[in-house]
């Protein structure tokens, strides 16, 4: 009796994954080369960057905010460092009198810059307290914008051999670079939110945010430290998407706040706050990854797949919703 | 049809962590004023709840008039002739006194097809309402203008518009006058001659014996018995309300109150309706009690000063050094705690566990490098605290909210005690908890000031401030209007200070 409750919550509290997972196996067994290598090399590489995007977006989840600005933040971030490392012979150049500047530098400065965007998101927020929702919401549309803004609108391309074979490239043809940058983030993140009072913060910021303030914890730094981490991570996601793209534009990063948030909540970060492990978030972006690839495997239409991913976010959520709903 | 108006049977109501209705039972008769008493956490309100259909029971029986009921909702009891006047109140201030009488509940009219409210018949019907609870108000008046008492007359208005036969009454007293509680007595007196069954709860025990009838005792949950109120004292109210002998309530103190640690001089609140003019001092080792009514703005005072609210001006002094307090962090860093009045609001992180709910607050303590937390110290500290405070847990993983509410105290006491507080601010720190545990944390009070801290207790429990205060302060609409040695304080003296109104 008791055992075939068990089994009942925990197929209700998975239910995603198990679905998805099972819709793998079919799509599996009824078309040909889902289960080969290759596709299992292009879902390393494609999950990468969106691990890093949803790593950076989970804080601000687990502190019961949001972040929408990040799929834009994505874009912004890939058109900068296609500025700063178009190739230095590539003639339509969009700065012409930009130096020939390693991909570490550029890294950097684009980092930099996001993490001033997310500053701004993180100070609005835990300052001016405006919801989340609405804060990030209008930085989207600001970052977008200013993206439209500095280039022209104009994709751009030409980058040099160092910035394309960070995503090409691998570790003894093995090991694609893209991964160890997820793993090294992924690792970073696992230890700031268990071993660090950044990550403890943060955790009981999202449990109960009045509490956590009477019990000493500086909530308004903690909230901008974690929008300015997220900022770097878009970045980080940002130069990845547009090496591995070998091209940049304003439409690059269109909609991966979606994919990322979505992730995470299948992944088990509760929309209620306080609950979130980077273990279950690197689920979530496989299985979310995975549905895609299923999707396009069984030649369904992109236009049902939008709907399809649509319908799972707002599914996740429900379920995530409802384990708390049952408590009360 | 029975004696009985209604009657309630074998009532089970569990909550995550705790089982708050345990075989409760409450038997009425019409044209009764039945007081229903225990402590807090004995399960009143929640029993109340159930009545209203605000909670529905997971076990139990309602006999209403002869019939075995279920009541849906507060609208389907309201229909069906039982009200209840909450002990905190929800009025809507920025609508009229008539709408907040029929809110859900409008008179309507037909105009062609639609069916619309009628406002004059629904302020003529106001009107007639307000007279029968001696309220000379306008009824299109907006509600916000009337003061708190007037508030709880225009909730009993609405009760008596629904003709109720079952009125319930949660603590009405606690934010009255003694003028205001002899108006509302006239009321109640007036309603029971018209045959209705008046259910009230209160701490008051000179209240109870005067007003009520019948007097139906609770403790953790479960009835304890009714009886009729000619034969009661307030002595045998208390032994049966806590279940165990006078003596034995609180435990014996052996702190010894030293030389002032703490004081506080002309400290005034940002807003002109709480607190002002507060001066006291505090002694190393003293258990400071601090009464007062509800909205006497003790809960303000102690946020103030622990940097939760803003103050306009004043001093705060510790240990000879003048303290600058505007968040939280500056009063912790400088030996201040606070444990405060609303649990789960400010004080628990529900989801998290009991490991990190303990180690919060002092995370500075246990880094290695500067930077990692040193898992196996704060495991330590929160066995060392298990133990030491006998909290009833799994393990220090568990989450804090699935723990009863005696132990969620004790975690938050952990809390702060990690950080080695001088001055310890306590608001209502036994509220919500059941009798045994109470017990425990006075002992854990008691042991705080042997050592020499400092603790300041805000409660609205007369018998445990009188039973664990070196001194009392008391408290009257923002302003200290007296102290009492813990020796001399008597229910008396205290309630005159805190009635003391400008």
């Amino acid at each position: 009796m008791q055992k075939s409750f068990d089994l009942k919550k925990f197929l209700s509290n998975n239910a995603i994954v198990i679905l998805i997972v099972l819709l793998a196996i079919l799509t599996g067994f009824t078309t040909k080369n889902f289960f080969k290598l290759t596709n299992f090399g292009n879902l390393v590489l494609n999950v990468s960057p969106r691990f890093i995007i949803a790593c950076g977006v989970s804080g601000c989840l687990i502190t019961k905010g949001t972040d929408l600005s990040a799929g834009r933040a994505v874009g912004l971030a890939a058109c900068l460092s296609a500025m700063m490392l178009q190739s230095i012979d590539y003639s339509a150049r969009m700065l012409p009198w930009m130096p020939d500047i390693p991909w570490p530098v550029a890294l950097v400065i684009v980092m930099f810059i996001m993490g001033c965007f997310g500053a701004v998101n993180g100070v609005v927020i835990s300052i001016l307290k405006v919801p989340p929702f609405i804060a990030t919401l209008g930085m989207q549309t600001i970052i977008y914008g200013l993206c439209s803004l500095i280039t022209n609108n104009q994709p751009m391309g030409g980058y040099k051999q160092s910035y394309l074979s960070i995503a090409n490239g691998s570790v003894a043809g093995v090991i694609p670079y893209l991964l160890i940058f997820a793993l090294i983030i992924g690792g970073y993140f696992w230890f700031l939110y268990n071993k660090t009072r950044h990550g403890k913060y943060m955790y009981a910021i999202g449990g109960n945010e009045n509490a956590a303030q009477v019990a000493g914890v500086n909530v308004q730094a903690s909230l901008i430290r974690i929008y300015v981490l997220a900022g770097c991570m878009y970045a980080l996601a940002g130069f990845l998407v547009g090496a591995k793209a070998g091209g940049a534009s304003t439409a690059t990063g269109m909609g991966y706040e979606l994919e990322a948030i979505a992730a995470c909540t299948i992944g088990g970060v509760s929309a209620n706050g306080g609950v979130g492990r980077v273990g279950g978030i690197l689920i979530g972006v496989l299985v979310f990854e995975i549905l895609k690839i299923c999707l396009q495997f069984l030649g369904v239409d992109p236009a049902y797949t939008y709907i399809a991913q649509g319908l799972v976010i707002v599914i996740a959520v429900a379920l995530d919703l409802r384990k708390y709903l049952q408590k009360k | 049809m029975s004696e009985y108006r209604l009657e309630m049977h074998n009532v089970v109501k569990t909550f995550p962590g705790v089982k708050a209705l345990n075989g409760a039972q409450l038997n009425l008769r019409p044209g009764t004023v039945h007081a229903l008493m225990g402590e807090n956490g004995a399960g009143k309100s929640t029993l109340m709840k159930c009545m209203f259909g605000i909670y529905h029971m997971d076990e139990g029986e309602v006999i209403y008039e002869g019939e075995r009921v279920q009541i849906k909702g507060p609208l389907d009891a309201l229909n069906r002739g039982i009200a209840m006047v909450h002990q905190e109140l929800q009025p809507i201030p920025e609508r009229s006194i008539g709408e907040n009488i029929y809110v859900g509940r409008y008179p309507t009219k037909k105009i062609g097809p639609l069916t619309v409210i009628d406002h004059d018949k629904m302020y003529e019907d106001a009107a007639k309402v307000l007279k029968e609870v001696h309220l000379n108000y306008e009824p299109k008046a907006h509600l916000g203008s009337l003061s708190v008492s007037q508030m709880q007359l225009v909730e009993i208005a609405k009760a008596v518009s629904a003709d109720c036969k079952v009125l319930i009454l949660d603590e009405p007293t606690s934010s009255l006058t003694a003028a205001e509680v002899e108006a509302l007595f006239t009321i109640i007196d007036e309603l029971r001659s018209k045959g209705v069954s008046i259910v009230y709860i209160s701490h008051k025990m000179d209240e109870i014996l005067r007003i009520s009838d019948e007097v139906t005792i609770m403790r953790d949950g479960q009835y304890i018995g009714t009886w009729s109120s000619k034969d009661l004292t307030t002595d045998f109210i208390i032994t049966k309300m806590v279940g165990r002998e006078l003596s034995e309530l609180y435990p014996v103190r052996e702190n010894i109150p030293g030389e002032v640690v703490f004081s506080v001089e002309n400290f005034t609140s940002i807003n002109p309706k709480s607190f002002r003019n507060i001066t006291f001092e505090l002694k190393k080792g003293e258990i400071l009690g601090v009464a007062g009514l509800v909205g006497a703005q003790r809960t303000e005072l102690m946020e103030g000063l622990f940097g939760l609210r803003a103050h306009t001006s004043g001093k705060i002094t510790y240990k000879g050094q003048e303290l600058k307090i505007s968040q939280p962090r500056d009063a912790i860093n400088n030996s201040i705690a606070m444990l405060t009045e609303d649990r789960r609001a400010t004080g628990i992180l529900g989801v998290l566990s009991i490991a990190d709910n303990v180690s919060i607050a002092s995370l500075n303590q246990y880094l290695i490098g500067g930077v990692m937390l040193d898992d196996a110290k704060i495991e330590k500290l929160v066995q060392d605290n298990v133990a030491k405070l006998s909290i009833k847990t799994p393990s220090s993983r568990t989450q804090i909210q699935s723990l009863s509410g005696g132990n969620q105290q004790k975690v938050l006491i952990s809390r702060w005690l990690a950080n080695n507080p001088d001055v310890f601010i306590m608001d209502e720190p036994t509220r919500g908890i059941d009798v045994g545990a109470k017990y425990e944390i006075y002992c854990i009070i008691a042991e705080m000031a042997k050592q020499g801290k400092s603790i300041i207790m805000i409660s609205s429990e007369m018998s445990e401030l009188i039973g664990m205060s070196d001194r009392i302060m008391v408290m009257c609409d923002g302003r200290v209007t007296g102290f009492i040695d813990g020796k001399e304080a008597n229910q008396e003296n205290i309630m005159a200070l805190a009635t003391q109104f400008e």
